[in-house]
């Protein structure tokens, strides 16, 4: 008797029963549903938060100044410029952490174009700013040190201020815009950077050089950064090192008594995807247990079922003894018996977990990343509940004496 | 098998069944019940045998021994020339796949499954293809008259019609031996004797029959007589048997 037969056989044997058959994969079914889904939204949630942080910048630290406080109420971190260029210079040098470090001041304003206005955010910087974002240009250049050096007038503008002022694929270098009456000649357009985590747009924003940013935008201020600090960790690693490094040296800077309020903060961003990615981990394990106790009580279900279906069917093993069947076959058939009920449950769960996943997906504007690994390790471990819970029904249908079975009523 | 093979047909009978001091003792509970206390008996090739007997004379416990159902506490089987007394569970399973064939008295047809599909079960188990399956089995059911109920399942089938359908089933394998267990127990007097012409007609095409019976008009069909008795062989005669004509 082939593999073959020995599964026609089992599987008309459970077609018998449809209605049974169906709710002992249930468990299975369920279980491996849920790894399936979960791990797919979960992967997607994972990569998303990856994709948001990777695109705010590689190893970024954010260099907030600090608080004001008039008449008892404190004006929160950034509300009074704290931090100076010599600050940010120092930044950039001393520290054998930072790759590199570059200005963001910013201010909302109106750009004209010939035909067109647009309100968006202005963002006076320096080149490195670009590098620390990780952001390249589509077409046309960056400004160069020359142009933040010698507070030239060009601008860099983002994809979604081209499609406002402009209209999607045209190619605005070297036309000529106005911010607050002053004209400015486009000298690049940068690469689609797509949403912040918090939804916000990077692309709805022109980027100048800071220089003529302070005196065409701001005005005044010439020693303070009107705006934040932007820094590059050599690596993901040494991010935190960058920070306590950077906190050293602004309190020593700014002569903080030790156990004194710091006039700026620092944001990591790599520890809060580390945070984010730990409280996933978390989630993981606690759905990986869930999936372990439902295969659990699947595999129990089966049992459960292959034991009433050994008794029930003990005439039709004394028979099958009686014409030629070995202890072996019987065995074999009612392995094989729990082993499609098992396989068939985490093949049904599998694509039920897909369905899902994509449904979930969907509605929450999630990527779904399928796992294959997971696919075939779920649909393997169900094989396995399969046989671990089959495998004991099985032997006593093979052990049972033909003559008793064919006696049995 | 040497012996009764060389002599062939020219020297006499050849024995195919040959149990000698054969024992069976059950253990129930405490008791020890003796079902066969050393049983001998030679049934020859083409022979035509009904064992009769009361409840717990041992006739039961014969028939499954002969079957290869059970192993005897003591004493020897020879079956084809082959000693099988000893022989594993699955070793015994492969003597019935390849030697025996059975009938029993409730049919013991697999429910829901066709009557082909039932006639073909012993041949999975012999390990035949499943066209020659179908095509062997298609044959036997021929051979008892159902071809063209070959579809039904047992359920659609009256009782004469799944004896014949188990008939069937015990013939495809090509046995040397049908045991067959009160084969007309559950069925009525007039397809009793369709079954017994049956039974009849494979003995006159060569088959080995031994049946097992309480009714003596059944036993009457066959043409060898074995009382048994408390475990022993109280009767063994040979008589002309009486032709089963279906009226």
């Amino acid at each position: 008797m082939n593999p073959i037969q020995t599964t026609r056989v089992a599987a008309r044997a459970l077609m018998r029963n449809k209605m049974r058959s169906f709710l002992t994969t249930l468990g299975i079914i369920i279980g491996v549903a849920a790894v399936i889904a979960m791990v797919a939204i979960g992967e997607g949630a994972k990569a998303r938060v990856e994709q948001a942080f990777q695109s705010m910048g590689a190893n970024l630290l954010i260099v907030v100044p600090g608080t004001t406080t008039s008449g008892g109420a404190h004006g929160g971190f950034g509300s009074m410029p704290t931090l100076t260029y010599d600050d940010l210079r120092a930044i950039q040098n001393e520290l054998t952490s930072v790759r590199l470090a570059a200005p963001a001041l910013r201010s909302i304003a109106q750009v004209i174009s010939e035909e067109q206005n647009w309100t968006t955010t202005v963002m006076g910087t320096t080149p490195d700013y670009f590098a620390v974002r990780s952001w390249p240009v589509a077409h046309g250049r960056i400004f160069s040190s020359v142009d933040v050096e010698g507070g030239t007038k060009v601008v860099v503008l983002g994809q979604t201020v081209v499609e406002k002022l402009y209209g999607a694929n045209v190619d605005p270098i070297g036309q000529s815009l106005r911010i607050k009456n002053t004209p400015f000649a486009v000298i690049g357009v940068l690469d689609r950077k797509g949403q912040a985590p918090n939804g916000q747009d990077y692309d709805d924003n022109v980027f100048i050089p800071s220089s003529t940013f302070q005196s065409k935008i701001q005005g005044g201020l010439q020693k303070f950064i009107g705006g934040i600090i932007v820094v590059s960790a050599v690596s993901a690693d040494q991010t935190s090192r960058a920070q306590a490094q950077i906190t050293a040296l602004l309190r020593d800077r700014h002569h903080i008594q030790p156990d004194a309020e710091a006039d700026f903060s620092i944001r990591n961003l790599v520890e809060m995807a580390g945070a984010r990615q730990e409280g996933m981990q978390t989630l993981s394990m606690l759905l990986a247990a869930i999936a372990a106790v439902s295969l659990l009580v699947g595999g129990i279900g089966i049992m459960n079922i292959m034991l009433v279906s050994v008794t029930e069917r003990t005439r039709e093993i004394g028979v099958r003894m009686a014409v030629g069947a070995k202890p072996s076959h019987i065995l074999m058939q009612f392995l094989v018996e729990a082993l499609t009920l098992s396989i068939a449950g985490g093949v049904i769960g599998v694509a039920l977990g897909l369905v899902t996943a994509e449904r979930l997906a969907v509605a929450l504007q999630w990527p779904v990343l399928y796992r294959p690994d997971i696919i075939i390790i779920s649909v393997v471990f169900s094989a396995v509940v399969g046989v671990v819970f089959g495998l004991y029904p099985a032997y006593k249908a093979s052990r049972l004496d033909p003559i008793e079975a064919l006696r049995y009523e | 098998m040497a012996d009764a093979a060389t002599n062939g047909a020219a020297s006499g009978p050849r024995p195919i069944i040959e149990i000698d001091r054969v024992s069976k003792v059950y253990r129930m509970g405490d008791v020890e019940v003796h079902a066969l206390c050393g049983v001998s008996l030679t049934i020859n090739e083409g022979e035509f045998i009904a064992v009769m007997g009361t409840s717990g004379s041992g006739k039961s416990t014969l028939m499954n021994t002969l079957g290869c159902l059970d192993r005897p506490t003591s004493g020897t089987y020879r079956l084809g020339g082959e000693d099988v007394a000893l022989l594993t569970p699955g070793e015994l399973a492969e003597i019935r796949s390849r030697k025996l064939g059975f009938v029993f008295q409730s049919f013991n047809l697999l429910s829901r499954t066709s009557a082909l599909e039932n006639v073909e079960l012993p041949l999975i188990y012999a390990g035949v293809s499943s066209r020659e399956r179908r095509r062997r089995a298609l044959e036997s059911l021929a051979h008892v008259g159902l071809a063209d109920r070959a579809g039904h399942h047992p359920s659609q089938l009256s009782g004469g019609q799944q004896q014949r359908v188990a008939i069937a089933r015990a013939l495809v394998s090509r046995p040397k031996v049908i045991l067959a267990d009160e084969p007309t127990g559950n069925l009525d007097s007039r397809t009793s004797v369709e079954i017994m012409a049956l039974l009849q007609e494979l003995w006159r095409s060569g088959i080995t029959i031994a049946l097992v019976t309480h009714e003596p008009d059944i036993a009457q069909y066959a043409a060898r007589l074995i009382v048994m008795k408390d475990g022993v062989v109280q009767r063994d005669e040979r008589h002309e048997p009486i032709v089963a004509v279906v009226p």
